[in-house]
């Protein structure tokens, strides 16, 4: 179930559009917030309170990566290994967060406290390698530093 | 003690907030409050956060300015900032330790900002700061006194092409769009910039949001459209918060809105977030997006100007071609069709990165050499070392080699040598890059993004990345170079968007220039010693101290040797990770 302020804005955004799909893409990130992904809860919520086939939802669901489908972390790190980064070292840093940490691209802690997205350039390349953790960017990353980041993230 | 006309500027775009940029401005604060000079911020010392001023490489950068002398800082962190200010700011000395050199200067000198004229100079998150600079008087100017083919035939005269990647006429596009009888049109700005190796559009509206906003204004009051949207990638958090703000405080002065500056012309302009789909950059996947659906392009035609968002007449502009629209309207299509060439007026914003000592965000006239961006500009090669191609135009462009150096950096010219202006991206390599490598990175990155509607682009990218995935591996064929370029002409053809029409460009601009690292690969080396497979480790012996420092740091245990004499590496073991390569203070380890 959503909650009733999640319900409240829902409606606002579907407000904002001539049809109710349109607020598909806004409505799925609330659900996301509310359930932690996107299961088979959230797809029937979401289609409920937009009066939108459960196939719709989850067929524009599945199609963009930043909806997760599965149980994450209580963090998200994010890492670029596209070409501005691999070339200045972003391997190496993916490897280290999968000997120091165990974390596996797409995978998650045991503990719950990270999960690992690889990510697609995220307009970081000046200052490569660059990862996001939740919504803080960090650049010119090295593993002493990886490590004195993370340490933030409880 | 009073400081007087003091201004402090600190760089807070991404690269300056991911740099410690909050912090020094605390600092600052707190320094300021705590010297006992009579003073506090915002009365006799003014500071603000200003957008990327393209160099992020040295952030934090501080601009001090005391009685009009500006000093620029660099590296600067909290613990400097009690010298600066005891220093600088008070005994009016600037202490030179950490004042910026010769190549932050070099750096901008050949460089002409238009886009990026107010990025790095005025506060982001401040209209009046804009406004103060001339930010709105084209908007009111074209709004009270100007008639929509004016405009447009403003526009047409100037010569801007879009700056996304396409480099369609935008005054043309616009024209378009305003003959078109519909009541109900759209104006959409995409900010879905996806391009590996491109960040201008993040950093023009995280410094300067203003200038889009008036540009959208200005194009949707010429093709008559009352709603707007920004497209923008979900990734760019600092880029939608401070465009959420530009965009309510222009509402609240009544830049947008119901009878705007009391016209009977109205519009308004709503974000819509991204969800991480490159392919959402395609103008017609883009508007199945702001829909609600999954983001798959259709066939054009009809044109969005013509059927577009909802079926109706839609303009689709990229970020850094309405920056340019205020700037057109305040100084003239005269003064902007003096810069660049014949067919490519203006400026071009590139994110020049990689293996280049000056990495960051410049604006420079069409035309320009590129080995003026490489070695002016970016001040040559990290190490000082060769360089081997310039990449442009991400996952759809394709390689520059060193040899063609000279080319100038327009549509035209690009375009000529197998590569593109694309949206912007410039990834500088050296000879410790494989260009086999190089594209098999972009295939994964364009096969991956594939939507999977039409066949040649859904299927053709996954075979041209295996084909590459087995040549990197040691196992290419005789006639896979050939193959590549068969199956690449034919993807170019028969794709359905721009994505799958390009997405072969990385192979064939790297086989044109770069045929025999492909040969090599196929005989089983890499030239540039990258693909793992290919490599063997060794130990040079008249290097070789016997320290054990590769025997320690190996993982595989492949590594013998006694103190002080000649370590070996068994290659039957060898897991090729390059520990070794990297611990050795002596470089006695080889890869080839």
């Amino acid at each position: 179930m959503l909650s009733e302020a999640a319900k409240k804005e829902l409606n606002e955004i579907r407000q904002k559009y001539p049809e109710a799909s349109a607020a598909l893409l806004p409505a799925l990130y609330i659900a996301q917030r509310e359930f932690g992904h996107l299961g088979a809860d959230a797809y029937e919520a979401v289609s409920d309170a937009l009066g939108v086939p459960k196939a719709i939802a989850r067929g524009v669901g599945t199609f963009y990566a930043m909806y997760k489908h599965k149980p994450m972390g209580r963090h998200i790190v994010q890492l670029c290994t596209n070409v501005s980064c691999m070339i200045l070292g972003a391997e190496k840093l993916s490897d280290f967060l999968k000997n120091e940490y165990g974390l596996e691209p797409g995978g998650t802690t045991p503990d719950k406290r990270f999960s690992l997205v690889i990510m697609e350039c995220i307009g970081a390349c000046g200052t490569a390698p660059a990862m996001l953790v939740n919504d803080d960017f960090y650049e010119n990353l090295t593993e002493k530093h990886i490590e004195e980041i993370l340490e933030k993230y409880k | 003690m009073k400081p007087t006309n003091t201004v402090i500027k600190v760089c807070m775009g991404t690269g300056g907030i991911a740099a410690g940029g909050s912090d020094v401005m605390d600092a600052f604060r707190t320094e300021l409050d705590a010297s006992g000079i009579e003073a506090t911020v915002e009365k006799n010392c003014l500071m603000h956060k200003v957008g990327c001023r393209g160099l992020c490489a040295k952030d934090v950068l501080v601009d001090v300015i005391v009685k009009g002398q500006k000093t620029t800082y660099q590296y600067v962190k909290p613990e400097m900032i009690s010298r600066i200010v005891k220093e600088h700011i008070i005994e009016n000395n600037p202490v030179t330790d950490w004042v910026v050199g010769d190549d932050y200067h070099n750096f901008h000198k050949k460089q002409l900002k238009v886009v990026l004229s107010d990025c790095g100079s005025i506060d982001p998150e401040d209209i009046d700061a804009y406004i103060a600079g001339k930010g709105y008087e084209a908007a009111r100017k074209v709004i009270t006194s100007s008639a929509p083919e004016d405009v447009i035939g403003i526009i047409k005269a100037s010569g801007l092409r879009g700056r996304g990647g396409a480099g369609f006429p935008t005054g043309v596009k616009w024209e378009a769009a305003m003959k078109q009888a519909s009541k109900q049109k759209y104006m959409i700005c995409n900010a879905d910039e996806g391009d590996p190796g491109a960040f201008m559009d993040r950093s023009v509206i995280e410094g300067n949001p203003h200038a889009v906003i008036e540009g959208m204004i200005i194009g949707a009051y010429s093709i008559g459209a009352d709603k707007g949207y920004v497209y923008i990638r979900a990734e760019y958090p600092l880029a939608v918060e401070r465009l959420r703000k530009a965009l309510s405080d222009a509402r609240t002065r009544g830049f947008l809105g119901k009878d705007i500056l009391g016209t009977k012309f109205s519009f308004d302009i709503k974000v819509k977030l991204g969800a991480g789909a490159f392919v959402c950059g395609e103008e017609t996947a883009l508007i199945a997006s702001i829909e609600g659906q999954r983001g798959m392009p259709r066939a054009k035609p009809p044109f969005p100007v013509y059927s577009g968002l909802w079926g109706k007449p839609t303009v689709i502009n990229n970020v850094e071609t309405l920056a340019n629209v205020p700037y057109i309207i305040r100084n003239g299509a005269q003064w902007f069709s003096s810069f660049g060439t014949e067919k490519s007026k203006g400026t071009k914003v590139f994110a020049l990165t990689g293996k280049i000592k000056n990495s960051g965000l410049i604006e420079v006239p069409m035309g320009i050499p590129l080995r003026e961006i490489i070695y002016d500009i970016g001040g040559g090669i990290e190490g000082d070392r060769a360089l081997k191609a310039v990449q442009t135009g991400g996952p759809s462009g394709g390689c520059i080699p060193a040899e063609m150096l000279d080319t100038p950096v327009d549509f035209e010219s690009l375009a000529k040598v197998g590569s593109i202006v694309g949206s912007g991206g410039m990834v500088v390599l050296d000879a410790d890059n494989c260009m086999v490598n190089m594209a098999q990175y972009f295939l994964q990155f364009t096969q991956m993004e594939s939507c999977g509607k039409c066949v040649p682009c859904r299927i053709g990218t996954k075979r041209l990345l295996e084909i590459l995935d087995r040549i990197t591996k040691g196992k290419g064929k005789e006639g896979d170079i050939e193959l590549l370029e068969k199956l690449s002409a034919d993807i170019k053809a028969a794709s359905l968007c721009g994505l799958g029409q390009t997405a072969p460009n990385p192979i064939l601009s790297t086989i044109k220039y770069f045929r025999d690292e492909y040969e090599a690969h196929l005989k089983g080396k890499c030239p540039a010693a990258v693909c793992k497979e290919l490599l063997t480790y060794y130990i040079l012996e008249e290097f070789c101290k016997g320290c054990g420092a590769c025997l320690r740091a190996c993982p595989a245990g492949a590594i013998t040797g006694e103190k002080k004499k000649l370590h070996k590496i068994d290659p039957a073991v060898c897991i090729k990770c390059g520990a070794c390569f990297d611990v050795c203070k002596f470089k006695a380890v080889k890869k080839e």
